[in-house]
């Protein structure tokens, strides 16, 4: 009796170590490419057709030297930067205001720009490209920064978190607040704002990441190298330098750089942003 | 009283205009455009004829916007499916575990997702080379010899949804990670006190909880992936586009490549009105969850 009784607890112990030991092996097969193209970047041009160690025996920075001195890279790093917190700033700043007045203010045409905003949340911006290529040639601001901006700051996500966000605020906050006679302005940016400053982080980085990662449009919109981002930029590398994949990988590490940086040390955020805009409770 | 209410209509219309000029310049009315171009033989810039429904005619018989809507619709099929079933496998594994050993398996398998489509590519491109990349060990030993996938018509798709799922699937470990949080422990504590084994604790109990997350994941991906285009467009750079080509990148190529604004509106307002009717789906499905 006591040994069936011990095995079925045994049996569940070694599934549970097996099962933790399949997972690790696969998160290092998931990891490994890009582990693998770090390595690759690290290695001499001679050596990355050549040495196939998994460790990079004499690793060198020299393809990360030769990118930065023979190509745009920093030009491009500089949109990027410009291009993305330009766009995190407007996005967040307007999604803010529009999701607070939506939420707290009485105003004719409520109810339906809210239902505007939900229904675009359905409309693929890509099927746009081509308008808004037209719009911002007519406007002369292709290969600028604005002209990169404007079209991203279509995001009604952003909008649609922040209302439900203050939703959920007790009625009180506000009934205080103007019983003291602040302004609904005051009351935005001093009470309500600082009360969600996790939400805006939140917001801030996931809307970073996807600015500095877009493609398509940056890629139309600036035709010209010196007004490219960096996402858009490394592709330029590879045609320049052929098939050195030790000095593509380098560019393709720095321009992943940021936002890989920005997930690792906010992790915790990012994670909520992401369940926060598919609306479901983390 | 009515002070009050006027500077409250005040701080409102300060508050919503810079989103609302936005909006309407850069959503809206780009939206009436296209479907004004739509009707029309017209260059990208430049003004054009009034043609009625000859871009809809065209389109209709247009082999190519034949072929480009049945690529899209084979590369959903091969990465929204399979795609959700390894996010639910991999969240499943993840959950298991616990503190610092989690987040750290965790961020192997999410960091794929904060990463640019460029640098993906060029990581796939070394990852797949044709002489020295580490992938084609595995596909020597399945099928004999090493193959390039990026100019193999039979083996692009399939390629490009593979490097999809490992891109993208972050997203959807997070929301099956939430659901699984979601559901409380002491429902498996009563199975396993029941004798139940662990198929039937994962068929019984985690599948049906989890089915709103899995439905909001597939409609996502299914929505999302609809718009394909980076990554079938910067692999099949440099070789035979047509038989690889999907929606987005067809009205690429014909707005900027082939300067038909007119006609590249009408495949435009195509996938707009595809992409519509699958997020009002999505929508309806969501609302029914809603009410239960």
């Amino acid at each position: 009796m006591n040994n069936t009784h011990a095995t079925p607890a045994r049996r569940f112990d070694l599934g549970a170590t097996l099962l933790t030991l399949l997972t690790i092996i696969a998160a290092v097969i998931w990891f490994f490419p890009v582990y693998w193209g770090i390595v690759t970047s690290l290695r001499y041009d001679d050596q990355t057709v050549k040495d196939f160690a998994l460790i990079p025996m004499e690793p060198t920075l020299k393809n990360y030297i030769f990118d930065i001195q023979n190509s745009n890279l920093p030009i491009w790093y500089l949109n990027s930067t410009i291009v993305s917190v330009g766009v995190t700033f407007l996005v967040v700043f307007m999604g803010a205001c529009t999701g607070f007045a939506i939420s707290q203010l009485n105003f004719p045409g409520r109810k339906a720009l809210w239902w505007m905003i939900l229904a675009s949340f359905m409309v693929p911006v890509s099927a746009l490209i081509v308008n808004h290529f037209i719009i911002i040639a007519d406007i002369k601001l292709l290969n600028t920064h604005l002209g990169i901006i404007l079209p991203m700051l279509i995001a009604p996500v952003t909008v649609i978190v922040y209302k439900q966000f203050f939703d959920g605020l007790p009625k009180e906050f506000r009934e205080a607040a103007v019983m003291d006679g602040s302004t609904e302005f005051q009351l935005f940016f001093r009470v309500f704002l600082p009360m969600n400053w996790g939400v805006t982080t939140a917001l801030a980085i996931i809307t970073f990441i996807g600015a500095w990662n877009s493609f398509l449009w940056p890629f139309l919109a600036a035709q010209d190298e010196m007004m490219m981002t960096v996402t858009v930029g490394i592709t330029a590398v590879q045609d320049t330098f052929g098939v050195a994949y030790g000095r593509v990988l380098a560019g393709a590490v720095l321009a992943g750089l940021p936002v890989a940086t920005a997930y690792l040390l906010f992790q915790r955020r990012v994670t909520q942003a992401i369940t926060l805009s598919a609306g479901i409770k983390g | 009283m009515l002070r009050n209410r006027r500077t409250e209509i005040t701080t409102a219309l300060i508050l919503i205009a810079p989103f609302l000029i936005v909006y309407l310049w850069l959503f809206i009315w780009p939206t009436i455009q296209m479907i004004e171009m739509s009707f029309q033989k017209a260059p990208l810039i430049g003004k054009g004829k009034w043609t009625g429904f000859d871009n809809y005619i065209r389109m209709f018989k247009d082999a190519t916007f034949r072929i480009a809507v049945k690529n899209t619709a084979y590369f959903v099929l091969l990465s929204v499916v399979p795609g959700t079933v390894v996010a639910l496998s991999i969240a499943m594994m993840v959950s298991r575990l616990k503190g610092r050993m989690q987040s750290l398996v965790l961020a192997a398998f999410f960091l794929p997702y904060v990463l640019p489509v460029t640098v993906v590519y060029v990581i796939w491109d070394w990852m797949t080379n044709v002489q020295f990349g580490m992938v084609q060990g595995l596909i020597t030993f399945v099928v004999g010899e090493p193959v390039n996938i990026w100019r193999t018509v039979d083996w692009f798709m399939p390629g490009v949804a593979i490097l999809t799922i490992w891109w993208t699937n972050g997203f959807s470990i997070l929301l099956f990670l939430a659901g699984l949080r979601n559901i409380p422990t002491e429902l498996y504590e009563a199975a396993q006190l029941d004798g139940a084994t662990r198929f039937q604790i994962f068929f019984r109990i985690t599948f049906p909880l989890l089915w709103p997350i899995t439905v909001l994941c597939l409609t996502i991906q299914l929505i999302l992936q609809l718009k394909i285009f980076d990554q079938v467009y910067l692999f099949a750079q440099g070789g035979q586009t047509r038989s690889t080509m999907v929606l987005v990148q067809y009205i690429f190529e014909q707005a900027f490549q082939k300067n038909n604004g007119g006609y590249s509106a009408t495949l435009a307002l195509a996938l707009f009105v595809i992409v519509l009717a699958f997020s009002l789906l999505q929508f309806q499905i969501l609302r029914v969850r809603g009410q239960r």
